[in-house]
């Protein structure tokens, strides 16, 4: 994995079993500010593990994972994490579940809802329950709570499922305006051409480890010959 | 050895051997209590189960004991071992619990004239077994060995810190349970043979508990190497 | 320590505000609660059981039912939508993620005994003057030990397929010295003892709070982080 200078987020030796499957064995990662990767691969190769672990959300049976040189654990509330479950609760509103997670990231809470509902467009939508919400509604607003508090690292599983086109345009750009924050960003995907525009590099992962990584290609078609190669071989 | 299933093989082995010696132990402690040892003058025949309930007692606390201490380890030190031996005691304790519920009404019953009582000693052993058997649940319907390891360090800890409040609870209430005849501050109120054949009884039971937990503890090691064989839970 | 509080209390406030929404878990609790206390007056003989032995009884077990009907909605409500990694995620000390569990389900079992007290003090005709503030003390120190070790507990018993099996099995033991202390206390008070009589109980309830509220502050990190 090419190091960028002063990496944000840097992973050593992250291996994962599950059973006697080596899930994850001995993965490195480096990534920097303003750097947005892109992870590919065959379902249930570890993707969504790893990125749990960087989230912090599970523990590696070996290596580390640090944010800025501290442990992931202790940085907790500088990562943005979201995955398929939204963490919304169904019978409270847009507004109340947004200013529980304000609340639970130590966020202060007086004016800066508002500001939140405003950058995600769902002012309209404050006082109504998740439960009520469309599922691009509920993704914009899961997205929401996932990043109010500004972090500085965003991982993201597979965040394009399920948005119309509308929803995905507006997504890409909102990568490409965290990465000029400088804010690095990390996207699990299955289709490239999804966040294409933001991406800045790339990477297959699969037998337990990096099959292909490096900057991203021009084009997509690139892309996907490149890793169907190294895929089949 | 590194293959897991020649140490479960050996572990097996010497535990089956340490159990036989225990079993035959206690075949020679019933033949003393029957025929050697003076029979006590209130209680009779009946009272020969006193050389087989507390020693019993004492193997079901040890488990329980060990188990708790292991859980507190477990969560310090995170080795699965840690883990393994907890849940191996968990279960021989479970059989132990078992059978003083068993022995304890078979005494019971000539001698105060009830299957069963709510005295503190027999109440403190049905909840036991209940925490045991808890436990045990508890591991049976966890699927990750992290998790399990962890969840049921923690219910240990807890049943530990749970004990000393059962034993008050259950005091508040009258007992009709013998009084302690052996652990007195005076020393033992038993005639010298009664005393030489209950000892013989703790020791033997003692020894049964090292050598169940000991194959206990090799099934758990062969089981948990054919588990991660299958594959456990998938990414 | 202020941000420890604030937690808690975000966590304990967002979960009555869910509860009170739907009101579902507080009516089942309830009406199962009024439904223990009716079974337990037509299961004696009348003449031989007095009210003032069999309400108090029938008080606790009404309140021990319920409080596991409370108890399981706690957690299960966070397995909806992954709420438990958020939960995980944030910057919170587990010991104030903990304690605001706990104090949402205190205040639900509190309520529950609101429903429950008041129809035994009705079915049973039991001298509420007589027993006085030991009461709402007894059943407010018998709660917070309840409700400690079923949120640890809970926690637990949530992630395995018969959550609801599980917790009534793991927590039973552990019901038995508050339900103890706190049944034969309440059936001193309510015979007209002094207060000074049960104190005894009081102390022993409350020794139970602190030891296992303590164990579950230390111990709810390993519960809920892998």
């Amino acid at each position: 994995m090419p190091s960028s200078d002063a990496p944000l987020l840097e992973a050593r030796g992250i291996a994962r079993r599950y059973g006697r499957a080596a899930v994850l064995a001995g993965v490195d990662l480096t990534l920097g500010a303003g750097e947005c990767l892109l992870v590919v691969g065959p379902n249930g190769t570890g993707k969504s593990t790893l990125l749990r672990i960087l989230a912090g959300l599970a523990r590696p049976d070996a290596g580390t994972v640090t944010l800025d040189g501290r442990p992931v654990a202790e940085s907790r509330g500088r990562l943005g994490y979201l995955a398929h479950d939204t963490f919304l609760y169904d019978d409270l509103t847009v507004a109340e579940n947004l200013t529980f997670a304000m609340r639970l990231q130590g966020c202060e809470v007086a004016g800066a809802l508002d500001a939140v509902l405003a950058r995600a467009e769902l002012l309209s939508h404050r006082d109504r329950l998740v439960r009520h919400l469309s599922r691009g509604l509920a993704q914009r607003t899961a997205l929401a709570r996932a990043l109010l508090h500004s972090p500085a690292l965003v991982l993201l599983d597979e965040p394009y499922t399920g948005l119309d086109a509308a929803s995905s345009t507006a997504l890409t750009a909102f990568l490409l305006e965290l990465r000029g924050a400088g804010v690095g960003v990390i996207l699990v995907g299955h289709r490239p051409e999804e966040g294409w525009d933001a991406v800045t590099r790339v990477a297959v992962l699969a037998r337990g480890g990096w099959v292909l990584e490096g900057s991203r290609p021009a084009t997509v078609p690139e892309f996907e010959a490149r890793a169907r190669e190294v895929l089949v071989g | 050895m590194n293959d897991p299933l020649a140490r479960a093989r050996a572990l097996l082995s010497v535990g089956g051997w340490i159990t036989l010696v225990a079993l035959l132990g206690a075949a020679a402690v019933v033949v003393l209590a029957l025929q050697f040892t003076p029979t006590e003058a209130s209680q009779g025949l009946a009272q020969k189960i006193f050389y087989l309930h507390p020693p019993a007692a004492w193997g079901a606390m040890l488990a329980f004991a060990l188990c708790g201490i292991a859980s507190i380890a477990f969560l310090f030190l995170g080795d699965l071992r840690l883990d393994r031996f907890a849940a191996s005691s968990a279960e021989v304790g479970l059989a132990f619990s078992a059978v003083m519920l068993t022995t304890g009404p078979i005494w019971g019953k000539p001698i105060w004239g009830t299957w069963w009582d709510w005295d503190p000693r027999l109440t403190l052993t049905l909840l036991l077994f209940f925490l045991f058997l808890g436990y045990g649940a508890l591991r049976n319907a966890l699927h990750d060995p992290r998790e399990r390891a962890r969840y049921s360090a923690v219910v240990g800890i807890m049943a530990l810190v749970l004990v000393p409040f059962i034993h008050l609870s259950v005091y508040l209430f009258r007992t009709i349970h013998p009084k302690p005849v052996v652990l007195r501050p005076d020393g033992p109120a038993l005639p010298p043979e009664m005393l030489r054949t209950f000892l013989l009884s703790v020791a033997v039971f003692t020894l049964l508990y090292v050598g169940l937990v000991i194959m206990r503890y090799a099934l758990g090691l062969a089981r948990d190497h054919a588990e991660s064989l299958a594959g456990g839970d998938h990414a | 320590m202020g941000d420890f509080v604030r937690i808690a209390l975000a966590l304990a406030a967002k979960d009555l505000r869910v509860e009170f929404r739907t009101r579902s878990t507080l009516l089942a609790a309830g009406i199962f609660a009024a439904l223990v206390l009716v079974v337990f007056n037509f299961s004696r003989d009348p003449t031989a059981v007095p009210d003032a032995v069999i309400g108090p009884t029938a008080l606790w077990v009404a309140v021990a039912f319920a409080a596991v009907v409370a108890l399981n909605r706690g957690f299960t409500l966070e397995r909806a939508h992954g709420a438990m990694d958020a939960l995980r995620l944030a910057p919170a000390p587990r010991g104030a993620l903990f304690l605001g569990k706990m104090g949402a389900n205190l205040v639900f079992v509190l309520l529950v005994e609101g429903i429950a007290a008041p129809l035994a003090v009705l079915f049973f005709d039991l001298p509420l003057a007589t027993a006085g503030w030991g009461l709402p003390l007894l059943l407010l120190l018998a709660s917070v030990g309840l409700v400690a070790v079923g949120t640890l507990l809970s926690a637990m018993a949530v992630r395995t397929r018969f959550a609801e099996l599980m917790l009534p099995v793991l927590l039973l033991p552990f019901l038995v010295p508050p339900l103890t202390a706190a049944a034969g206390a309440s059936v001193r008070l309510f015979g007209g003892r002094p207060l000074s009589e049960v104190v005894g109980w009081l102390r022993f309830l409350a020794v139970y709070d602190l030891v296992f509220v303590t164990l579950g502050l230390l111990l709810f990190s390993a519960v809920i982080d892998e």
